[in-house]
């Protein structure tokens, strides 16, 4: 493993996890834009989280100060990391839990692998968690004979059709019922109970079916691994919120509780929660609550899990956080409503991303976390149209944060030699100010019908080609508007 | 270096690059700010309650033990796990009562049709429930295994929103946030009640 490093600060590593793709985004996108099922589902999908996350924030007339507290709340956790991390070890500690640091994915890897091994178990329950699908624990696990059992209903739907996540809270949103349905019928037996006979596609008997498949696992589970959602430095006090039951099942049942946090989800004290407890459920599903919120700290002795373990996790947060005009992505509380309202996002699903964080938070994260090298499209992979903006219930300007990154992906590429791109860009500049040179342009774009196909230019240009991969040109038409309304006795 | 050494250094190295200082205003509406009266609170209760889709029994404190009676009934409930420190005087009738004496294990649980505990605060805005594992309450794995969960909400125990509920919660106990039942808007984010937790959420709200 190797881990590229930004300001003598190590990224995440290469060859382990889930930040970097098999390909770029634009090969990526063009193929899923191919893909008229994929767009349906999403389009349908988002159009109905966005009205719902709509309603629920409209009706919160304090809004903007909860959200301005929210981004103040996560910039003083970065700007004071290291004494709340701190903090919070002392709390998790004094009430009897275990408390790990790691600094990337293969040592939180390898931590967790220990713990299940010394907890004499060959099976965990899994609670949804972003921290371990970007670490690549389920891997980890079953390289080491362990199987790792996830209980969310989307993430059972992504492991039983051995997929991958395309959404942070609906990780299976590009499926549709009747595929859905399928997967259960098709897989469900291979992994334990199988789905009912003559189970239909209505949401309601999917889920009964994921009830019966899941509940003998709950029962017999005797590790269980979780994300966190939050954690209180002030009192150690970890938090989940989820919706189905299936968080409560693993935070409740098993004897072993193995959390995996990154660092950034500390929050100063317990009355903060009053800010993201309001933020999170309406910008997350829409809903004034989310149905189930467990809160823990520590070991209760009598009540759940008898033993805790908290494992905190850098894996290229410290170099994010040392870029001060980037560092604002690490406010994110994974509500993803960026990635509903996203056009680009849409269009193209959660998988051309590459990374398990997809849509603009993750073309702002992925790319930090991994080094801009790494995930160097992903900065491009935006209109800069703003909605993910305006809808960051912790205020983080995406868009400005791109155009950032991009300039750092530019640097990282041109070492100070001009680009061909920003060549064109100045030549374009020119051309259009200047009547004369655009006629004369537009004529001479005429030649370009010879190269096109079915009214599309695929052409690459061999030193344009970062250009002109990534973008398909319609077919010049035979004749320009300048030329039609000179025709037409117009003055040109 | 430990891990630990090594990262709080790296922490300390990266915020180190242009620091900035960070000044928290809440202007949020604060605890007790704009208070409502009961009969607000419970009117909103309610309405976010149905909202979710849990049944709502409203009734004063001489008629809890008859409206979980009824509840039970209603559901064809045979027996109810009660935790220790429910009132006696809201004991239901006509059903099994199963305690939690000597703890019950997962799959004992798992047999039993309902269960039935007290509250510890109820917040009106959002329409959630917190259980505390008080009196009452029990432990966690009580209120999550049965299928039916009935649960009753003293008036005096109901506020306005969040900012209120923290403030009467102890976060050194284990906590269970609870807004309706059991749902997923997973299957092309139509929401769907009822999927691990208890399927049905019965709240009996008293004066």
């Amino acid at each position: 493993m190797t881990a590229p490093v930004f300001l003598g600060l190590p990224t995440a590593p290469r060859g382990v996890g889930g930040l970097r793709g098999d390909e770029a985004f634009p090969a990526a996108a063009q193929r899923a834009l191919g893909d008229a099922q994929l767009r349906a589902n999403l389009g349908r999908a988002t159009s109905t989280i966005r009205e719902k996350r709509a309603r629920a924030v409209g009706e919160v007339p304090d809004w903007a100060a909860l959200r301005e507290a929210g981004a103040a709340l996560k910039d003083d956790v970065l700007a004071n990391l290291d004494s709340y991390l701190v903090q919070l070890e002392e709390q998790v500690v004094a009430r009897g839990g275990v408390v790990h640091w790691a600094r990337d994915a293969g040592e939180a890897n390898a931590i967790v692998t220990r713990l299940v091994k010394a907890a004499g178990a060959d099976e965990v329950v899994k609670v949804k968690s972003m921290a371990t699908q970007e670490i690549g624990l389920n891997e980890a696990l079953e390289a080491a004979g362990i199987a790792a059992w996830e209980t969310d209903l989307a993430e059972l739907i992504v492991q039983l059709g051995h997929d991958r996540p395309s959404h942070i809270l609906v990780p299976a949103i590009h499926r549709n019922r009747a595929e859905i349905r399928e997967i259960f019928v098709r897989e469900m037996v291979r992994a334990g109970r199988p789905a009912p006979e003559g189970l239909t596609d209505d949401p309601a008997a999917l889920a009964e079916a994921a009830r019966l498949h899941l509940r003998e696992k709950f029962l017999r589970a005797r590790v269980a691994v979780s994300g966190a959602n939050f954690a209180v430095a002030e009192t150690g006090t970890l938090g989940v919120v989820e919706s189905e039951g299936n968080g409560r099942m693993c935070l409740t049942l098993p004897r072993t509780l193995i959390t995996v946090m990154g660092i950034e989800k500390v929050v100063p004290s317990w009355r903060d929660l009053e800010v993201f407890l309001q933020l999170l459920p309406r910008s997350s599903t829409g809903e004034r609550m989310n149905p189930y919120t467990s809160m823990w700290t520590g070991v209760t002795p009598g009540d759940g899990p008898q033993e805790f373990h908290l494992v905190l996790l850098d894996n290229g947060r410290t170099a994010t956080l040392a870029d001060p005009d980037g560092r604002a992505a690490l406010r994110c509380i994974r509500c993803s409503a960026c990635l509903n309202v996203c056009p680009v996002y849409e269009r193209t699903g959660g998988h051309a991303y590459g990374s398990v964080y997809p849509g603009p938070i993750g073309a702002v994260l992925s790319p930090q976390l991994t080094g801009v090298a790494d995930n160097d499209s992903l900065p491009f992979a935006s209109s800069l149209c703003g909605a993910c903006y305006d809808v960051c219930p912790v205020a983080i300007d995406i868009p400005s944060i791109l155009v950032h990154l991009r300039s750092r992906v530019v640097e990282s590429k041109a070492h100070g030699v001009p680009t061909a791109e920003a060549a064109t860009m100045r030549a374009l500049s020119r051309t259009m100010s200047d009547a004369r040179l655009w006629r004369t342009a537009l004529r001479g774009s005429r030649a370009g019908r010879l190269v096109s196909r079915r009214g599309r230019i695929r052409l690459r240009l061999p030193f344009l080609s970062r250009w002109t991969a990534t973008r398909d040109l319609p077919a010049p038409p035979a004749q320009s508007f300048r030329d039609w309304w000179a025709s037409r006795g117009g003055a040109s | 270096m430990s891990a630990r050494e090594e990262m709080l250094d790296r922490v300390r190295r990266a915020a180190a690059v242009r620091p900035v200082d960070v000044v928290v205003r809440r202007g949020y509406r604060q605890a007790d700010d704009d208070p409502w009266d009961t009969a607000k609170l419970v009117d909103v209760l309610v309405d976010r309650l149905v909202d979710y889709k849990a049944g709502v029994v409203r009734c004063d404190e001489a008629g809890v033990a008859g409206a979980i009676t009824d509840v039970l009934r209603r559901h064809a409930a045979p027996d109810a796990v009660v935790p220790v420190g429910f009132p006696d005087a809201w004991l239901p009738g006509d059903v099994g009562i199963v305690r939690d004496l000597p703890p019950l294990t997962a799959p004992q649980l798992d047999a039993v049709a309902s269960v039935v505990t007290t509250s510890a605060v109820a917040i009106a805005e959002t329409g959630t429930i917190v259980l505390d594992s008080g009196p009452g309450m029990g432990r966690r794995a009580l209120t999550l295994v049965p299928d039916l969960h009935v649960v009753v909400v003293r008036e005096t125990d109901i506020v306005r929103g969040v900012p209120e509920a923290l403030l009467r919660l102890d976060p050194r106990l284990p906590l269970t946030w609870i807004s309706g039942p059991s749902a997923t808007s997973d299957i092309e984010l139509n929401r769907v009640e009822g999927v691990h937790g208890p399927r049905r959420l019965e709240v009996v709200v008293a004066r």
